[in-house]
């Protein structure tokens, strides 16, 4: 049995046929082909997958696809606009706040989330956010100067 | 070298020329690979951790839609054991070393018995990953399930259960280094004596990315090209080639791309990427397999793992007079492909420490158990010697009463350059150990923070510090000692440098990124010494298809024998355009120099010819030398002289909370010594990322067997803890330096110091801490809020 899923990833309209049991990071990165997206564990541990859908920072190997019908969802390949990085992403690369890159899509997308909520974040609220995503190369130092150099060179918000 | 007058890229701290392409979604992991025709691979594996396989029924499997085949390990016909690359039985003649070793096979798809948790017995094949996983639990097998020993200090007892026929009591070696009757000696004539028992629990590496390969045939050519997340490719293709598919290596290239992190993980050859790269030549499609995080638990080789039982001898003023140290090192229930040497080359021979020592003698038993395969885990038995001998220092200090900081002084050997030789092989390159730890201290102000301390012991606040005053060996070479101390490979490593007719450059390194950041440290290192822009040279590494013969990265060995190799082709580089220079401007070639990107006569940058026009001349070469060949390409191997010792003091803050157990870590302050630096930024990074392992094991982390049914019970990342954001200080870092002899970039090695170098001084913080309980030691890790707390009770109960 397969079931319908339309989304909209990175401002682009996607619609298969899918099986109820396909994760939502196994569609976005087999089927519609966007590999930035990780997979780094298979217990909601890791954070490696995490994306941000209708404005939440999820992890996608804890929903099925057809959860995700009718979302807006935002990967990593779709945070940079017209070429220019998103202050994120140009933090973790000015404070090295990466080294095998493989954890960093779902840091970053967490971060995406938690500079909205928290425009200015202490370091401990950085450190307590960061909770669900792991790192092995970085020791975390790295990750969260980087996000601090986001907070600081984000616009303006209304 | 570039002239003092332009800016040195070499120490700098450049951003990398990697993150845009990871920070954008765009890396390129095995795991994103997807080619036409492409089938997928699941793996049956033991359920139990020793059990006799009686039968494999694989009909429903087969029948099962989508399947192209399913293999057991009796259709792997002429396909040989997985060889484990360390013979100790070779190195019988080396003085003072008592070896040998039970080299029992490992077949990657095991037929007769399954000896781990994880133990692979058969492969489905299938056109989508979902039928291949479905499929492989049609597999039937009929176990006869055998009584398993985990636990490392059992392997030996009587009536353990057997697991290979060839190695009685389940020893895999026994293996000794130093003098013992001088170290008896020494402990007669002593003044106090401290014994311990120190258990180096078992880790899981965790690279966040899981193993993977892709295996194409291609019967088109008869080319066998496999992606595998492999720190060495060479290694990987060498094994697979030579020993166990006995396919011929001109006919396979190896591929491993961007690689999310190894920490040795993914130096050894896997049964999964033999079995896929063998069952893609059967089928001739290509297989992708990526481990789940649970297989990646069961199957990646482990680390650590050490039952030890360690006395220091000491004079009553707190000189170092003897060191006896007694290990069982538990190898799991294979010999993965370094095993052998993690817990002796490279474990024995770090036990001198930095320190005066007057005898040493090292026992090491290793056994086998039904456990995953131990080997080199970041750090590699460095960690393990380092942890001994920082405990035992400490353990020493305070049944003197002395000062842990002070009793680590009063023994150090004096700065030294060039070498010194230590009491259990191998010769220290360079050293400066108390300098490291006069930073330390003076950064930390340690004064001040004893009389916090004693402060907030009088509140009943339990805080600690503890030290760290650790050596490491990196770099480990050369070959000719290597491979007479049993290693099937040399340790040398392979550096191409190819000038295009424009001027620029591509460099081919054996050694391999996987976090490190060599496209970034070794372009820097090229144009520092070209004197050209970055952005003209570009790093290439990985691919067996384009790079000489390499031996890849571990051991921190990249930028010291990775990088010197790429420095020797540079200067053959240079003293080639030098004779193509002096002929343009009429000159002689011994009257040349090269300075600010620019062949010219000594000391006349009038008289000069670019690096471009050099390039350009050596591929058009109309006007040209006689007798010289055209292009510009040199390529060299490196064999070092000796490993490198970087070293350094670290300090720990912790508060223990006397009611709970709970460890806090409040600071943590490192002085590390690498020799040259050249990229502070990266180096610095990985000192963290070490920092951050070392305390994970101190504090957290453990693979953790039933010694019933020897089930794993830490099989994924809800039991198994990994260190978190939220757990973890920031780190203050600094350095000494103290340039290497043995290279000529002065550089020793960045990778592994944090972990060498946390797990003690975490410790030893915890058992500062509970100093006002009496309290010496704690004999295992993690020191998990349970243990501390137990430890508090039992010191109390004692009182």
């Amino acid at each position: 049995m397969k079931l319908p899923v339309k989304v909209t990833i990175n401002a682009q309209s996607y619609s298969h046929e899918v099986e109820p049991r396909l994760l939502l990071v196994h569609y976005i990165r087999e089927v519609v082909g966007l590999t930035g997206t990780h997979v780094g564990c298979d217990t909601s541990q890791c954070g490696a997958c995490v994306i941000i859908m209708n404005g939440m920072a999820v992890k996608s190997c804890t929903l099925f696809a057809v959860q995700a019908d009718g979302a807006t969802i935002t990967t990593i390949e779709g945070l940079a606009k017209n070429g220019d990085l998103h202050p994120i992403q140009q933090g973790f690369w000015e404070k090295h706040g990466l080294q095998c890159g493989f954890c960093t899509p779902g840091m970053i997308m967490t971060a995406y989330q938690m500079l909205e909520r928290y425009p200015n974040p202490s370091e401990e609220q950085i450190r307590h956010q960061l909770e669900g995503n792991l790192c092995r190369c970085t020791g975390y130092h790295n990750i969260v100067k980087a996000i601090q150099w986001a907070a600081e060179h984000m616009p303006a918000r209304k | 070298m570039a002239p003092a007058t332009a800016e040195r890229l070499f120490g700098k701290s450049i951003k990398r020329r990697e993150d845009p392409r990871f920070i954008t979604g765009r890396g390129s992991y095995v795991d994103d690979l997807k080619i036409p025709g492409m089938t997928y691979a699941a793996f049956v594996r033991s359920p139990h951790a020793h059990a006799r396989i009686r039968r494999i029924d694989t009909a429903a499997a087969k029948a099962h839609p989508g399947v192209v085949a399913v293999f057991t390990g009796s259709d792997m016909k002429g396909v040989n054991s997985l060889p484990c690359g360390w013979d100790l039985r070779k190195a019988k003649n080396v003085p003072g070393v008592v070896q040998d070793l039970a080299m029992v096979p490992h077949m990657p798809l095991t037929s007769d018995v399954a000896r781990h948790v994880g133990d692979p017995v058969a492969v489905v094949i299938a056109d989508s990953q979902d039928a291949a996983t479905d499929a492989a639990e049609k597999v039937r097998v009929d176990w006869e399930p055998l009584p398993s020993v985990t636990a490392t200090e059992k392997a030996s007892a009587s009536g353990a259960a057997a697991i290979h026929a060839d190695a009685p009591g389940n020893v895999a070696f026994k293996w000794a280094l130093g003098d013992a009757a001088a170290t008896d000696a020494a402990f007669k004539n002593a003044a106090v004596t401290v014994k311990k028992r120190i258990v180096n629990q078992r880790l899981v590496a965790n690279a966040m990315e899981p193993r993977a390969c892709v295996a194409r045939f291609d019967p088109a050519t008869g080319e066998l090209t496999l992606w595998v997340t492999s720190q060495n490719p060479h290694v990987h293709r060498l094994l697979m080639c030579a020993f166990v598919l006995g396919i011929p290596e001109h006919k396979v290239r190896v591929i491993a791309p961007d690689v999310g992190g190894g920490f040795g993980s993914k130096i050894f050859l896997y049964n999964e990427e033999v079995v896929c790269s063998w069952a893609s030549r059967q089928l001739q499609r290509p297989i992708r397999w990526t481990a789940s995080r649970r297989e990646a638990y069961q199957t990646d080789a482990h680390g650590r793992d050490h039952v030890t039982d360690a006395e220091l001898a000491l004079s009553r003023d707190g000189k170092i007079l003897g060191l006896r140290v007694k290990t069982v090192a538990n190898l799991g229930a294979y010999l993965s492909t370094f095993a052998p040497a993690v817990p002796t080359f490279l474990y024995g021979t770090l036990l001198n420490g930095v320190y005066t020592i007057g005898a040493i003698h090292v026992e090491v038993t290793g056994v086998f158990t039904n456990t995953t395969a131990v080997d080199a885990y970041r750090g590699a038995g460095r960690p393990e010697a380092c942890y001994v001998v920082e405990r035992m220092v400490d353990a020493g200090a305070r049944a003197l009463n002395m000062d842990v900081a002070d009793l680590r002084r009063k023994n150090f050997i004096p700065k030294f350059a060039g070498a010194f030789q230590t009491l259990v092989a191998v010769t220290y390159d360079s050293g400066n150990y108390a300098a490291a730890l006069d930073k330390l201290l003076q950064i930390f102000d340690y004064k001040k923070f004893r009389a916090e301390q004693a402060e907030a012991r009088k509140q009943g606040k339990l805080l600690g510090v503890g030290f760290s005053t650790y050596i490491e060996a990196c770099s480990i070479a050369p070959s000719k000692v290597v491979g007479a101390l049993g290693a099937g490979a040399g340790l040398y490593e392979s550096g191409k440098v190819r000038v295009h007719p424009t001027g620029m450059v591509t460099v081919y390194t054996g050694s391999h990124s996987h976090g490190q950041g060599h496209e970034t440290t070794f372009a820097q290192l090229v144009a520092d010494d070209l004197g050209i822009p970055m952005e003209q040279i570009e790093i290439v590494h990985g691919d067996t298809g384009s790079i000489p013969f390499g031996m890849g990265t571990y051991g921190s060995r990249s930028a010291s024998v990775g990088g010197t190799a790429i420095q020797m082709s540079l200067d053959k580089i240079k003293e080639k355009g030098k004779r193509i220079a002096a002929h343009l401007l009429e000159a002689s070639p011994k009257d040349m120099e090269y300075a600010n990107g620019q062949f010219q006569v000594k000391g006349v940058p009038s008289k000069a010819v670019p690096f471009g026009a050099v390039a350009l001349t050596a591929y058009i070469p109309h006007n040209y030398p006689e007798g010289l060949e055209p292009g510009l390409e040199e390529t060299s191997f490196y064999d070092p002289s000796n490993f490198c010792f970087p070293f350094g003091a670290h300090a720990c803050v912790v508060e223990v909370d006397a009611d709970t157990g709970k460890v806090k870590l409040l600071r943590y302050v490192a002085v590390d010594d690498v020799g040259n630096v050249i990229n502070p930024m990266i180096v610095d990074g990985m000192v963290h990322g070490g920092i951050a392992q070392g305390v994970g094991q101190a504090l957290w982390e453990g693979a953790v067997y039933d010694g019933d049914s020897g089930q794993l019970v830490t099989g994924s990342m809800m039991d198994y803890a990994m260190p978190k954001a939220d757990m973890l200080p920031n780190y203050e870092t600094d350095r000494t330096v103290t340039p290497t002899p043995v290279n000529p970039l002065g550089v020793k090695g960045a990778g592994e110091t944090g972990t060498i170098a946390a797990t003690p001084a975490v410790v030893n913080a915890v058992v500062d801490a509970l100093a006002p309980f009496g309290v010496d030691h704690i004999e295992t890790m993690p020191l998990t809020a349970e243990r501390v707390w137990k430890t508090i009770q039992a010191a109390k109960a004692r009182r």
